[in-house]
């Protein structure tokens, strides 16, 4: 589609790196203001480049300096430990991710390729509750993850996202439907049972789909607020998240540790960016196929 | 069987049970502490008259109204972009990138961008002989400011839906006008946008959705304020149920936040006739 140079293909490149460039600038500002000096930002609001550069911020975020340190850079001297709550996040959207894939796997392939009455109405059924708001089923949730006593547990966080979610059983069943039957008959023959089928045959076979699922997932489980805010305050369970939400409620208000809190949302964001950088191609390609998610 | 067994599990647990509990929950009055105590309508009536309830729906629609119309716009013309201009992987992902970190990051980093004082927006707004906006202070700004932040995170991610909407297009079509002598801007509108309607009638539906359930941001943001600019009805059911344990209120307000979502889908789709394509 190599067409010559004129004036409109110009303009329209030029929109097109505006936009890259209102895309990316944020995260730049976000590393420019974690490697500044606190106490001199404000004082060179517009410097394109890291005022008094220094990992100030991350080590008071890290709870790797001292209060004196942390206050000479303008920090509150408040504890954070944001290597704690890395650690929590990793957790939970590993396990989440490892459990929600696999059950999912497992129910789809149910859907896609078991013969039992009924089941067309049991999976429209499971499609139908991609209709419900979360909120609505999350008060109830709350509630019984109370009850069980499992508030400010990774059990509690993890529970109601680890089996399935209907989005990753309808995308799964779609892969397995289009896998040919053949071999899966040649398998019978020789007899496998259905396990073999699904361990031997068809993961192998759907690796690709579910790495994406995979990675989706985990992004979805690592960005994710709202649930862990309900029942996962507490230090030892606190994923990163909430412990942004919680770091910019305690800064003082008159002198905010922007430094502190850019520093501290880097860290968060930077394995999903990682992430993505490995798997850029997947993803975008994924979006375009799946359509909705 | 076995295959189905945890997936069914977590459904019956964590979605079918917890809807039919949240519809009668919407019924009683609890507080946590004791056992929910059936009150028929009452949580419903009380909605009717309730100034905050209201508010938070108009809000809520607002942002809805902004979010919407902007990322729209704004994704079909990044969509025609990449379409005409390049079919390379990177500019997709760079316009993907915001799209995979947190609400809560990209919320804070505008938090920050957009502060008043020293702000890095503010300070162009000053440089180019703008008075600064308190972005988040106004309670006119607060609204536009947080679905503009959403529409900077979405934007890349819909726009990524369209492109691969545009490329089901077939190539014919636009031979064919280009044959008849069309002008650019007319083949966009006579032949692009309608053939691309079932796909934008689905993203509208899910962005509609999505943007309904806005909460992230607020909640790091303004926390509601200024006043009750920016109190949302997710945020409004949220304070209700988290703060006042009103769990018997907030889930009557799920309730009609449920039908909303249900109805406005139904008739998006109706109206969009979602289901047809012109290209049949």
């Amino acid at each position: 589609m190599r067409t010559r140079l004129n004036p409109g293909r110009v303009v329209a490149w030029a929109c097109l790196i505006v936009l890259m460039i209102l895309t990316l600038f944020p995260f730049y500002w976000m590393l420019r203001t974690a490697l500044s000096n606190n106490t001199q930002l404000s004082g060179h609001p517009n410097a394109l480049l890291p005022v008094e550069t220094t990992l100030g911020a991350f080590k008071r975020v890290l709870g790797l300096s001292s209060v004196a340190e942390a206050q000479a850079q303008g920090g509150s001297g408040a504890s954070v430990n944001f290597w704690l709550y890395l650690r929590n996040s990793l957790v939970v959207a590993t396990v989440t991710t490892v459990c929600q894939v696999f059950f999912s796997a497992m129910a789809a392939y149910a859907f896609a390729r078991l013969r039992w009455p009924g089941r067309d109405k049991v999976f429209a059924l499971f499609l139908a509750a991609l209709m419900v708001p979360p909120i609505f089923t999350t008060l109830p949730n709350f509630v019984l993850i109370k009850n069980l006593g499992l508030l400010n547990s990774f059990a509690g966080i993890i529970l109601p996202g680890a089996f399935m979610t209907p989005f990753a059983i309808f995308f799964l069943r779609q892969f397995f439907l289009g896998i040919n039957r053949e071999l899966e008959e040649a398998a019978m023959i020789d007899g496998a049972g259905h396990r073999r089928i699904f361990f031997g045959l068809i993961l192998p076979m759907s690796a690709a789909p579910i790495t994406t699922l995979a990675v989706l997932t985990y992004i979805n489980s690592w960005n994710d607020y709202f649930w862990p805010l309900l029942v996962g305050q507490q230090e030892q369970v606190r994923v990163l998240t909430v412990a942004l939400g919680i770091f910019r409620s305690q800064t003082p208000q008159g002198s905010p540790d922007w430094a502190g809190l850019m520093a501290a949302t880097l860290i968060a964001a930077l394995p999903m960016i990682l992430l993505f950088l490995a798997f850029a191609k997947r993803i975008t390609n994924s979006i375009g196929f799946s359509g909705i998610k | 069987m076995i295959f189905l067994a945890p997936a069914t599990l977590g459904f019956v647990v964590f979605y079918i049970w917890p809807t039919l509990r949240g519809a009668y929950l919407s019924f009683t009055e609890y507080s946590l502490l004791s056992a929910p105590e059936f009150n028929g309508l009452d949580n419903y009536d009380r909605m009717l008259h309730d100034s905050f309830f209201w508010n938070a729906l108009g809000v809520t629609v607002e942002y809805v109204v902004i979010n919407i119309g902007l990322q729209t716009v704004l994704a079909v013309g990044i969509a025609m972009l990449m379409y005409r201009l390049t079919q390379s992987i990177t500019v997709r992902a760079v316009i993907l990138a915001p799209y995979l970190v947190a609400n809560v990051v990209v919320a804070l980093v505008w938090y920050w961008m957009l502060d008043f004082q020293i702000g890095i927006v503010n300070q162009g707004l000053t440089w180019i002989g703008i008075d600064p906006v308190a972005f988040f202070g106004d309670s006119h700004w607060a609204i536009p400011t947080i679905a503009g932040i959403n529409v900077w995170r979405h934007m890349g991610y819909t726009a990524l839906i369209v492109f691969a909407g545009l490329q089901m297009i077939p190539k014919y079509v636009y031979e064919a006008a280009e044959m008849d002598g069309a002008s650019e801007l007319k083949t966009f509108w006579r032949i692009t946008l309608p053939l691309l309607r079932p796909i934008l009638a689905m993203v509208l539906v899910v962005t509609m959705i999505g943007s309904f359930q806005i909460f992230d941001t607020v909640a790091v943001t303004t926390q509601g304020g200024p006043i009750n600019a920016t109190r949302v009805i997710y945020y409004y059911i949220y304070e209700r149920a988290f703060t006042r344990f009103d769990f018997g209120y907030a889930s009557a307000m799920a309730m009609v936040l449920f039908a909303i979502l249900a109805v406005v889908s139904l008739l998006q789709l109706r109206l969009l006739r979602a289901k047809e394509s012109d290209l049949a």
